[in-house]
């Protein structure tokens, strides 16, 4: 240890702190509009027959929320804390990161405003027209740019495993936004995509597919490399198996998106070197599950009294179970019965609300901690935040497992004379009471970011209380 | 503390992890692979598109079929000179307003326009689709969600009467139904100007441009004058569909 690291280095966690807050309160926006939607299905008359709330133009809106207000604002925060915390230096460039800041959620405050007037791209996950897109990618590499140069002013010697991840996602993210958006406008509010029909079926779902794959999986595994080490106070408990996980991820998840188009229009070869692909990957996704679960041996005592941990090693076992589903999934056979039916929702959902959002929960809640250098406002709290998360989340994909199970058989079905057992409408009418099923589990998921919403909020002002009285900052 | 000097995994790996623009470089390029042999080739490869495949024009022949795929239009011909069976052509002005709307509304998030080849979708569908049928699709509409059924082949099955009850209120129709009712598409009138625009920007497109003519561009606004955005919707989904004339034992799919 060379002399000058004893003083304690300053970061730029003012930025953090802002992040990490608009995540909690788009938690609370996503799911809420989540339920309201999922209600829409369950009782169609709550579209109110007011244009801007129905369904089709509420569930991008939706989608946006939790993907690109949570997800992107939980992925900066984590982002800017740990590039930080693991290379020992302040962000490269403050003001650019506080640019990212206003950037991303201007283009947040766009999407509610446009989405709902039907301004839309009509690519899924990729809704936003064309003026908002560039902004995206100028912000996107903002955060890149200065997420790389962070990296690479870094004080440690090696590249710490979660900025690999990280690093991964943001080229990766940039390559694809740029690439799915390429749309001449007709005007300032509409553009139709370049590509048509077959091609743009692969390219959107090269898009979508890995959205997931890199948005919502690599960066995600960048938070866990981080968070679930610090919280478990051990070391990360396989080296190699790390690096194993980073590059067949990094290389593999890109060729998944096929395994979407399976029996469509698209090439048989396609689809088919998609689910292979998609197969194999179950090796590195339970590897890097194992990974982080094995990161507990010797903590795994600690669960009883470490809330936040629960939330991380509960995220592990999700992401192990979408992972292993993901891949069954995308078997033909299998397909053939889930394709266009809930149970992708229910598939996309253990792995939104159990993976995903769990694991940026367990972090935010200790980065919570660290930023503003206190305990909780109250840790039984986040034990009921987390029993809320686990069941709402359990609820929901068990109503989507059943229901999508269901439709699938019912459309296939005949009855002895050789013709179809049910009317398409028959479906629709048995997914009622799932629809329903789905809404109690979302509320009760949503509850829960509520409660979690409270509880950040008030530790943050007992925390600034606390700190304002002292006059004295507390050592870091 | 680790011995920095220790290398714990490859060189290789070892030396990536000490440099920030080695890694960067080999990631982009571990990233690029996949995409320049899954995507690249479907703008390239003929099998890809129905009209171009040799073996679809191979099984086509054998069963002596003479069904176009893609509309062959004759110079001087119109679009309203085009008849179901005639082959894949570009949407009439009408129909590309109401395509507009179809996207506007998110419809293509609860109705696939994808017909796989099974019995049970042939049964309750029609034939299966095939990719020449979405060629002038920017964006393609194939979805992802059948909440409401396949909409591939609805062109044509109810009566322009039945979808104008069934859009405006669909539980009038259909008692199960959980669509949205769209009775106030009623009170939108289409624009002629951006019909006429839209028309222009599909022409342009780098892959599979809509073959307008000047004369088709120029028709759009009396073709569109005084529609709502009602009758547009309705256009559109009577075009799905019934462009080809599918013969009995060719084989569409490579």
């Amino acid at each position: 240890m060379e002399a000058t690291q004893a003083i304690p280095v300053k970061y730029d966690m003012d930025v953090v702190r802002w992040f990490t807050i608009a995540a909690v309160v788009y938690l609370v926006v996503g799911t809420l509009l989540g339920v309201y939607i999922a209600s829409e299905l369950a009782w169609p008359f709550m579209n109110f027959d007011i244009p801007y709330i129905t369904f089709g133009r509420l569930r991008p809106l939706h989608t946006n929320a939790v993907i690109f207000a949570f997800g992107g604002c939980t992925l900066m925060a984590t982002g800017y804390y740990i590039v930080q915390r693991t290379g020992g230096a302040k962000l490269w460039s403050n003001s650019l990161a506080w640019f990212t800041f206003w950037g991303w959620n201007l283009i947040i405050v766009l999407a509610v405003i446009t989405l709902p007037l039907g301004m839309t791209q009509g690519k899924e996950y990729a809704e936003l027209e064309w003026p908002i897109d560039i902004m995206i990618a100028v912000v996107w590499l903002a955060f890149g740019l200065n997420y790389i140069m962070t990296v690479a002013i870094r004080k440690s010697s090696h590249i710490y495993v979660s900025n690999w991840f990280f690093m991964s996602m943001i080229i990766m993210i940039t390559y694809l936004h740029v690439v799915n958006s390429l749309a001449i406008p007709v005007s300032l509010t509409k553009s139709y995509s370049i590509y048509s029909g077959v091609q743009d079926a692969m390219i959107q779902w090269w898009w979508g597919h890995n959205a997931v794959g890199f948005y919502l999986t690599a960066g995600f595994l960048g938070i866990m490399y981080y968070f679930v080490p610090k919280q478990a106070n051990r070391p990360v408990y396989s080296y190699r198996l790390s690096v194993l996980h980073f590059w067949a991820l990094t290389f593999g998840y890109v060729w998944l998106g096929a395994h979407h188009l399976q029996y469509t229009a698209l090439p048989d070869w396609a689809g088919s070197l998609g689910a292979a692909i998609s197969l194999a990957m179950i090796i590195p996704s339970w590897g890097g599950a194992m990974n982080g679960m094995m990161t507990l041996s010797g903590a795994w005592d600690r669960l009883r009294t470490d809330y936040i941990l629960r939330f991380l090693v509960v995220s592990l076992a999700f992401y192990a179970m979408s992972t292993f589903e993901g891949p069954v999934m995308s078997i033909k056979t299998v397909n053939a019965l889930s394709h266009y039916t809930d149970w992708t929702i229910g598939h996309v959902h253990s792995g939104a609300l159990g993976w995903v959002a769990m694991v940026s929960v367990g972090a935010i809640y200790h980065m919570v901690k660290k930023l503003w250098r206190t305990e909780m406002y109250s840790d039984s709290l986040v034990n009921v935040h987390f029993w809320m998360a686990t069941i709402g989340a359990v609820i929901y994909v068990v109503a989507m497992w059943v229901s999508g199970i269901m439709q699938g058989l019912m459309w296939r079905d005949y009855d002895e004379y050789g013709a179809l057992s049910y009317t398409f409408v028959e479906s629709v009418s048995a997914m009622h009471p799932y629809y329903a099923m789905r809404v109690v589990g979302g509320v009760i998921y949503n509850l829960g970011a509520w409660i979690m919403l409270y509880n950040v909020v008030m530790t943050v002002r007992q925390a600034s209380a606390a700190h304002s009285t002292k006059a004295v900052p507390a050592s870091a | 503390m680790s011995n920095h000097d220790k290398i714990y995994s490859t060189q290789f790996q070892d030396k990536l992890e000490r440099s920030t623009v080695l890694l960067f470089i080999v990631v982009a390029l571990a990233v690029s692979v996949a995409g320049i042999v899954e995507i690249v080739p479907l703008f390239y490869l003929d099998s890809t598109m129905t009209h171009l495949s040799p073996n679809v024009k191979e099984s086509q022949k054998n069963a002596g079929d003479t069904a176009p795929i893609v509309w062959n239009r004759k110079p001087g011909e119109s679009l309203d000179d085009w008849k179901p069976g005639d082959g894949v052509r570009p949407y009439k002005p009408l129909e590309l307003a109401g395509r507009e709307v179809y996207i506007r509304e998110g419809c293509y998030l609860c109705h696939s326009q994808m017909i796989r080849p099974f019995r049970d979708e042939k049964d309750r569908y029609g034939h299966y689709s095939v990719s020449s049928e979405s060629m002038y699709d920017h964006p393609f509409q194939w979805g992802s969600k059948r909440t409401g059924p396949d909409l591939a082949r609805v062109g044509g099955k109810y009566s322009d009467e039945w979808h104008r009850r069934h859009l405006r209120y669909p539980r009038d129709v259909v008692p199960e139904s959980v669509m949205p009712n769209f009775f106030w598409l009623e009170n939108n009138k289409v624009d002629p100007a951006n019909v006429t625009k839209t028309m222009e920007v599909m022409r342009k497109m780098p892959f599979y441009p809509a073959p307008y003519t000047d004369a088709d561009i120029a028709g759009a606004n009396s073709a569109v004058a005084g529609k709502t955005e009602l009758d547009a919707v309705i256009a559109y989904l009577q075009g799905l569909g019934n462009q080809i004339k599918f013969t009995e034992g060719v084989n569409y799919r490579d």
